[in-house]
Order: structure tokens, then sequence, then C-alpha cells
């Protein structure tokens, strides 16, 4: 795989996470998997607004939890979509507050 | 070719249930958003919006009748009923069958398709009532109004999204216009606010979580409203003839279509259609002192229609008003073009702008005089109100008080 390990993504089964984003991605992208990296920028996937609400739709359901996303103020999503990175750290995070919950 | 005057006018929406209420509230500037109280909310991501508080059915219609009208045709009915009394027609003896019904809808029916599918599907219901389709039907409302009132020429219903009511308001125009017909019954109604529809609308991810806020610098999308608004038109000789009082009158029509996104707007077709509406009516920029935009409160079209209102009217863009009445009563989607005439023919008739409401602080992007807040005192002869729907299918009304 060619993806940059050097930073973890939480203690979920992080490597199930990461994998399952990128499959997510590269089908609404329409790209190989295997050319994703944790930099590349969903800019340059060319991921429009509707690709981009759609990747969050699938990443609720596969995960089932609430990605807090306004398309009219991003920031408040807490979850960064500018890279590849950014989607799996956010939605690790996520995962691990859902789970803080369920145990809470 | 006829003038075509405005000699009727209704409306019920979270504004109020009537056009003196509508007025009072235009001028008032009072924002009718808040905690959704006709359906549940748990499990909604958006829980405010602009309902009609205080409709009650049962005070306009009889069981029976009832029983057939869905929220959407009820709006319709109550709102025309309004344009048709104080317009002091009759169509009963020969006009009816010169006259049109044109209403512009969005969805329809949707309580009755939500509620009867929520039977079927989920509660397993093994029979529906009979009148499940005659109530859900896009076209209800219109015929529900040829039926009250003996209207017996040609009578549909436009669909185009957030456009409809502009659509169905252009259309009628014109056929008042060409003498196809001598009057129209015409206008918008919605009552798309329903558990279902909130669910597709949070997962479009443009709903605002506190308030409408168009072209404010912390706007955080659009809120749903719901209302119908109907309005009588009518040529210009019938209407003195009769010594009717003129409400204004229309005095052009344009629209366009981005081929482009079916959710993102882009300002050449905006520009289109407004440009059209300007030449149709044969105005220059600089005859417009206020444009009733169509202010959604999303980042996208409140940046797309500044940017069009400027190529449109160049250097005069700074010197008219620009206000979105959205921010009071919601986007009404297939209503919200007939809201939004009404709006601007009283604000032509009484001298005053109506203000876009919960206007924090400008953002740099949206430069143009929006009248923040508070309702501005101030005669206007011409005004334009906009029409940008989702698909990129746009529509612009010119008025002349």
């Amino acid at each position: 795989m060619s993806i940059d390990q050097t930073e973890t993504v939480g203690k979920t089964d992080s490597s199930s996470v990461e994998s399952d984003v990128l499959d997510i991605i590269a089908k609404q992208a329409k790209v190989e998997r295997a050319t994703l990296t944790r930099r590349t920028a969903l800019a340059e996937l060319n991921i429009q607004s509707l690709d981009l609400v759609e990747i969050i739709f699938a990443l609720e359901d596969k995960f089932d939890l609430e990605v807090p996303y306004n398309a009219n103020d991003p920031r408040s999503a807490g979850v960064s979509f500018e890279n590849v990175g950014d989607v799996i750290d956010g939605i690790a995070k996520l995962i691990a507050q859902r789970d803080a919950r369920k145990t809470a | 070719m006829s003038r075509v005057v405005i000699t009727g006018l209704g409306a019920v929406s979270a504004l109020g249930l009537d056009v003196r209420a509508h007025s009072e509230a235009l001028r008032a500037g009072r924002c009718a958003i808040g905690p959704l109280a006709t359906i549940v909310t748990e499990g909604l991501v958006t829980k405010i919006g602009a309902e009609a508080r205080g409709f009650d059915a049962s005070a306009y219609f009889e069981s029976g009748k009832l029983a057939l009208l869905d929220r959407c045709a009820q709006f319709a009915l109550v709102a025309a009923r309004e344009a048709i009394t104080t317009g002091g027609l009759g169509f009963r003896g020969g006009l009816g069958s010169r006259t049109a019904v044109v209403i512009g809808a969005g969805v329809g029916g949707q309580l009755t398709l939500d509620e009867n599918y929520y039977r079927v599907y989920a509660q397993g219901a093994k029979r529906l009532h009979p009148f499940t389709i005659p109530k859900l039907m896009i076209s209800a409302a219109a015929s529900h109004i040829t039926m009250e009132h003996g209207i017996t020429g040609p009578s549909f219903t436009v669909a185009s999204a957030c456009a409809s009511a502009n659509h169905a308001i252009g259309i009628a125009f014109q056929m008042v216009r060409s003498g196809a017909v001598e009057v129209a019954v015409t206008g918008g109604t919605e009552a798309a606010i329903t558990f279902g529809t909130m669910k597709g609308w949070d997962a479009l991810r443009v709903m605002a979580p506190d308030t409408c806020r168009p072209f404010s610098h912390d706007r955080k999308g659009m809120v749903l409203g719901e209302g119908a608004a109907i309005v009588v038109l009518e040529n210009l000789e019938r209407a003195q003839a009769r010594n009717a009082e003129i409400l204004g009158e229309i005095v052009g029509f344009g629209m366009s279509s981005d081929a482009g996104d079916i959710v993102l707007p882009s300002p050449d077709g905006a520009v289109a259609a407004m440009q059209a509406c300007l030449a149709d009516a044969r105005l220059a920029p600089e005859d417009v002192g206020y444009i009733n935009a169509h202010g959604t409160g999303t980042a996208a079209n409140d940046i797309t229609e500044t940017k069009a209102i400027h190529m449109v009217m160049g250097e005069h863009a700074k010197r008219l008003a620009v206000s979105s009445t959205k921010s009071m009563h919601g986007h009404a989607l297939g209503a919200a073009g007939a809201l939004e005439l009404a709006a601007t023919v009283i604000a032509l008739r009484e001298g005053f702008i109506p203000p876009t409401a919960n206007f924090t602080a400008p953002d740099p992007q949206c430069d143009l005089d929006y009248v923040p807040n508070e309702a501005r005192s101030q005669r206007v002869d011409v005004a334009i109100s906009n029409s940008f729907a989702f698909g990129g299918q746009n529509a612009v009304l010119a008025l002349r008080r």
C-alpha cells in the first residue's frame, strides 16, 4: 500500500477504518484506491460539493455515525475534508467519540 | 398586447394568515422562523422552520371538503379566496371561461404522501383512504381553485422547484398580456415540512441550524417555510372599466436555464434571466429601485446572486436596494416566488422596502445594500423579484407600482 503511515489514526481498529475510508473516497472520485495517499487533496480528485456530500453520506452509513457537516459552514463539522488523511483522522475521532458515549 | 395589472392579492405563511398580517410583519422586519411545531423533530438535524402557525383548516373548510385537501391545497384555497374576494371578481356567468388558473408548486401533497407511505410501508396498512391520490397530486390546488370559484378556462400547475411560483405567475402574465385570457388567478403554494422531507433536506447539508441570515457573513444556510400567495391578474382595460383597485402592474418576465449543476447556481444563468426580464419590460437597469432577491442564505446562492446583480446592474447595483424576505418567511420552495411577489406588491404600494432580517455583519463577497434588519420608508416605482431554482431553472418578474 502506498499509504503514508507516519501518523496514527486513533485506537479504534485503525487499519480497517483507513481502508474503508479509502474505499469510499476512491469509489466516489472514480480513481484506483492505490493512487490515494494521506496527502492527496480532495480538490485534486475533482470532488465537487455534491460528491463530498455523498462521501459523507457513505461514511455515516458505513460507520453508523453523524458527521455534523454543513456545506455553508464546513469548519463546523470538526472534521476537515482537505485531504485524505484529514478524513481518515476525522472519522477515527468521531468513532472514538461515539464509542466513548456508548460506554459512558 | 394588453397591460397586465394585479387586482387581487392573498397570502398565507409564517408571517400571518392574510395580506394585512404580511404587511405588518414585513414592515416590522419580524422573523417568523422558530422551532418546528407541526412535526416531531427527534432524529432531525434541522429543528427550525417558518410554519404557518395558527392555521386552522377547519376554520376555512367544512369537514367533507377538508377530507379532500392536503395542507398544500388548503393554503392555496385560502389565499385564492382572499385574492378573489378583495379583488371583487365573480367568475360565474361568463368570465370563468376567460380566466386561467396557473399555480406553482414544488412537490404538492407531501404530507399526504408521507403519511400514507408510512401507513403502508411502516405500519403494514392493508388499504389506504380512497382520497389519497386526488389529495396528493401536485395539481390538486389549481383544480380546487377552479371548482370553488367556477373558473372554466385553462388551469394547470407549474413545477420548477424553488422557481415554480415565478414561472407560474410569469406564464399567467403572458397569457393575459397576449389576450389568451382576460383574467388569471396565479401564484404558488407549498406545504412540504414533513419528517421525511426534512430528512432529505438534512442530507443535503445546506440547512441553517440557527436562523436564516441571507447575505450576512455568518449565514449558515436556508430555513424551510410554507404557505401560499395568490394574485389576480387582469388586463388593464378590463380593470379600469370596472373601476377595480389596481395594486400594481406586472411589466416583464424573464427565464433562463443554467444547464450547469443540479444544485450549484451559476451567475450566468441568473444574469440571463434578469436581463431577459428587463428586456421584456423595456426597462433599463437604472429604472429598478428594489430587488427582492432569491437570497436563500446559503453560501453559494448569496455570492452568486450578488455577482449576477453586479453584472446586470453595473454601477447602479450599489444604488438600488436588495433584500431577502426569506429571512422572515423562510424558503417556501414552490410558494417562494409568490410570497416574495406579494411582499414586493405590498412594499411598492405602501412605500417601504422590507428588510433582510437576522443580518449581523457584511460578507466581503456580498457588497450590496441589503436593507439590514429594519424596513426602510422609500418610494420605489419598479422592482424585480428573483427566483433561481435547484437545477438551474431561473425566473424573474418585474413589477411597477
